[in-house]
């Protein structure tokens, strides 16, 4: 019984040309520019990230360095803001958030659908075009000056510091409309073009994932893009809004900007979770255990996330009320995120492990995800979040859910479904030296800084007392070590692109529904239109053939 | 349960880990509870990558492995579920608690203003004494702490006391302590407000550089006595100095120091070197062009009590007021006269 019914003989093109695919059916830079495949455009989002990545990563290594002695190391106090703030709205912004929905999302989606493409392809088109505008105001920012007040844009002080911050600011606006469009083209899809016989209940988690992050993508985004007006409004106009001499309200726009921020760390840690999903299905042989325990907590994350946004802001002056509130309610979260990682864990009882780099990427996806996590709980509790708050503890537990979870996902899944977008391996051998030097480069990095925290070093410092030199020499070292990690992780990627093994179709033995495309897909992605008789995950229903490589 | 567990508190907490000193009466609850969810969150992490590195080495893929459908254990689903739901209320019962003590001040707390402003601390005692940068407050007396900010937001931040909250321009916020321990401890800013241009000192000696890390002050706890003996002496000028070099240290303690230079530098404000006495060009206010002034005595006092009266052409008007005694400005100006 085949249940993806697909040629698997490797056929592509519109010809059944096997050697006609998505890749190369049309040539030259305007088949690109103009593409409405939402695999190339799955692509050129993944070259757009990538490259902010690096750039926003350096900046992060400039602060390491200049946190390596007191005093001044490389640069001046005023450059330091500088380059801190653009890390941070750099990798939110322009990397994290569309990172995995719209690069990996995009290529994946209608696959794992069954699908030709999204909904909408020029939407999608446009989406890209969008994301491009908004990064390239937040450049033309950085090159007439830069900014100065943290990606958090907090008022008084953004509204009276010098720079340009309205560019910024409009960069960030702008992108936040691609984030909106992409997530109303992706939950349009999933609703109207799963193939015959992908039912709900057999829908990959990686899309309940995507669809959970696309329904905050489309509530919360506007909520930040009339803030961020407002915001603009405020410095040209000096209309007082959040400028308590005139009467408003500083503590506002914190209110404002968290009731987007707060669903954002869902749009950038839900995907990462769908991967890890795909992932652990995979390399283990097996369906994610709890199913729909594992959809449903998605789903009530993405519930919760916009009911906790206060807790940014136990210190703010915010009414012992709200607080308490506030500190109620974020413990609801601790529920389906525990749920999930009890589930991940129990699914390796008793199946069939294989250890391939991408499934190193998803167990220590789980391994930092409970450190992510459970620190989370230190800052739910009112009284332990007052000292810890705005301190390197908070620094720390969210780049263990932003970089140790989500981006570990991210790398995860790049490593997982890269034979499936280019057609080529890279070198596995490789790719097991790359994440142990990733690995170790990034825990080293922030442990210590969960120490500075409690210790009591605030954020956002560029000198700092004696005491706490030790423990910033260490994170700063290891910083150099995961800079290594990642930089031979592109030149392993870039090998493989020009010297890489042709990929088969199915590289990891997986059930899923993506895999049954040859690699790299045609055009449309399938040869004839699938229909679906079984779930991604039903291993016990797959035929040998289906798992097979080719 | 919860009245069992909280009440352990009040029996001397386990050594706090990675906890700085703790010099309040508060800190405790706060480090018990820290070091509680510290060892659980321990257990946990072990728990699991113990249970994932063991099987995922018990159950490394064969040849020839069967492929079955992952079984069901609705109870344990349910049990995971269901028991950290009453765990977490538990820890928000027990945080809320001990957030509470450090909210709600007594009757006869000593109440201490406290304002933030680029990038220094003033601390207004109940006589109307003002101090900057160093907080003096008698052992075992409960104080309030009613904050409020000059500029942008900074927040209060005592590492020893476990406590922080936000100074919010145009609001007061209040915090309350009971410091029980003799001893000075730090007080950071922990709410980003910027730097200014350079490399200037901080106002408080032996502090960070570098405006929002260079707002450090100082408390010292001391006895009753000697606090009662602190407040009662006015900003005095210190014996055997002459003006001009009492206006030289109020020039650093009043953090003057992190935005005009001295030597002719360029700084977030105007340069003193050669300033006094000579004309400067002014930016153009609302009410149209402000043209020049003489930089004299006059001048010189109305950009310290009103900064924003007339700002020097180039610069931002970002300062704060000064509340400085008729002594204190003088000998500031004694000071800049020698600065020619």
């Amino acid at each position: 019984m085949a249940a993806i019914t697909t040629d698997q003989h490797g056929h592509g093109g519109h010809d059944g040309d096997p050697n006609v695919n998505y890749l190369n059916n049309t040539r030259g830079i305007w088949s690109w520019i103009y593409t409405l495949d939402h695999k190339r455009i799955g692509l050129m989002y993944l070259a757009a990230v990538i490259f902010f990545f690096i750039f926003a990563g350096v900046m992060a290594l400039l602060v390491r360095i200049e946190l390596l002695t007191p005093g001044r190391t490389i640069v001046d106090p005023d450059t330091y803001n500088r380059i801190f703030t653009i890390h941070g709205v750099v990798m939110v912004f322009l990397f994290i958030i569309p990172a995995i929905p719209a690069s990996l999302g995009n290529f994946v989606l209608p696959m794992m659908l069954g699908a030709k493409d999204v909904a909408f392809p020029r939407l999608n088109l446009l989406s890209y075009y969008i994301y491009i505008l908004g990064a390239t105001f937040a450049v033309i920012s950085l090159l007439s000056g830069g900014v100065d007040t943290g990606w958090t844009f907090y008022t008084p002080y953004s509204t009276t510091t010098n720079g340009a911050v309205v560019l910024m600011v409009l960069g960030a606006f702008i992108a936040g409309f691609s984030s909106i469009l992409t997530g109303v083209n992706f939950i349009t899809t999933i609703h109207k073009l799963r193939a015959p016989g992908l039912t709900w209940s057999r829908l990959p988690l990686f899309l309940w994932a995507i669809y959970a992050t696309s329904i905050l993508q489309v509530l919360a985004t506007p909520v930040l893009a009339i803030t961020l007006l407002l915001l603009m409004l405020e410095r040209t106009l000096d209309i007082g809004i959040f400028d308590a001499h005139k009467g408003g309200d500083p503590v506002l726009f914190q209110h404002f900007f968290w009731f987007y921020s707060h669903p954002a760390v869902y749009i950038m840690i839900l995907p990462g979770m769908g991967i890890v999903n795909e992932l652990i299905a995979t390399f283990t042989h097996r369906k994610i255990m709890g199913y729909r325990a594992v959809f449903v907590s998605s789903l009530a994350l993405a519930l919760f996330s916009f009911l906790v946004w206060a807790h940014h802001m136990f210190t703010s002056g915010m009414s012992e009320y709200a607080n308490m509130v506030f500190s109620a309610l974020t413990f609801l979260v601790a529920i389906p995120s525990g749920v999930k990682v009890f589930n991940w864990t129990g699914t390796l009882y008793k199946a069939s492990i294989w250890t391939a780099s991408p499934m190193l990427y998803a167990l220590a996806f789980l391994f930092q995800f409970c450190i992510g996590g459970l620190t989370g709980l230190f800052l739910a509790m009112l009284a332990v979040d007052i000292h810890l708050h705005d301190t390197y503890f908070v620094v720390a537990h969210f780049h263990y859910v932003m970089v140790g979870s989500t981006v570990f996902a991210f790398w995860g899944g790049l490593h997982y479904w890269w034979p499936k977008m280019t057609g080529k391996m890279y070198d596995e051998k490789t790719a097991k030296r790359v994440f142990w030097t990733v690995f170790v480069g990034y825990n080293g990095v922030f442990i210590p800084q969960f120490v500075l925290g409690s210790r009591g070093m605030p954020r956002r410092y560029y000198d700092y007392l004696p005491q706490f030199q030790t423990l910033h020499m260490v994170s700063t070292f290891f910083s150099w070590i995961l800079a290594v990690g990642l930089f031979w992780m592109l030149f392993m990627f870039i090998q493989s692109l020009r010297h890489g093994k042709k990929a088969p179709r199915n590289p990891w033995n997986s059930a899923g529904y993506e895999w049954g495309a040859p690699s790299p897909p045609p055009l449309e992605n399938f040869v004839k239109q699938p229909v679906f008789t079984r779930g991604p995950y039903d291993y016990h229903l797959a035929t040998d053939a289906e798992i097979a490589e080719d | 349960m919860i009245h069992l567990l909280t009440s352990l508190s009040l029996t001397p907490p386990p050594a706090a880990f990675d906890l700085p000193p703790a010099i309040s009466a508060e800190s405790p609850d706060v480090d018990w509870l820290y070091n509680m969810i510290y060892y659980v969150s321990i257990f946990f992490t072990v728990v699991i990558t113990g249970l994932m590195l063991y099987w995922v080495r018990k159950y490394k893929r064969q040849k020839g492995d069967k492929r079955f459908e992952t079984p069901h254990y609705p109870r344990l689903e349910i049990a995971w579920t269901v028991i950290p739901c009453f765990f977490v209320v538990f820890l928000f019962h027990a945080g809320f608690k001990a957030f509470m003590k450090q909210a709600i001040a007594g009757q006869d707390a000593l109440e201490i203003g406290v304002r933030g402003q680029k990038w220094f601390w003033t601390f207004r005692y109940p006589n109307g004494r003002e101090e900057n940068n160093h907080l003096y407050v008698p052992v075992g007396h409960q104080v309030k702490f009613v904050i409020s900010a000059a500029d942008v937001l900074h927040a209060f931040y005592v590492p020893g006391g476990r406590i922080k909250k936000d100074a919010v321009p145009g609001m007061f916020t209040t915090l309350v302590f009971t410091p029980n321990v003799l001893g000075d401890t730090p007080v950071y800013c922990a709410e980003y407000c910027g730097a200014p241009l350079g490399y200037p000192e901080p106002a408080l000696d032996g502090a960070p550089h570098g405006g929002h890390s260079a707002m450090m002050a100082m408390i010292h706890v001391v006895s009753q006595e000697e606090f009662d003996k602190f407040v009662k002496e006015g900003p005095k000028k210190p014996e055997g100095i002459s003006d001009a070099d009492w206006g030289k240290k109020l020039y650093k303690e009043n953090a003057c120091i992190t935005c005009h230079t001295t030597d002719g530098s360029k700084g977030t404000g105007p340069t003193w070197k050669g300033m006094f006495g000579h004309n400067v060009e002014l930016n153009a206010g609302l009410s149209g062009g402000m043209g020049s002034t003489m930089a004299n005595e006059d001048y010189v006092r109305e950009s310290i009590t009103k900064p924003q009266a007339k700002v020097v052409m180039g610069f931002n008007p970002v300062m704060p007021p000064y509340k400085l005694s008729e002594k204190q400005v003088s000998a500031i100006i004694e000071y800049m006269k020698t600065l020619q």
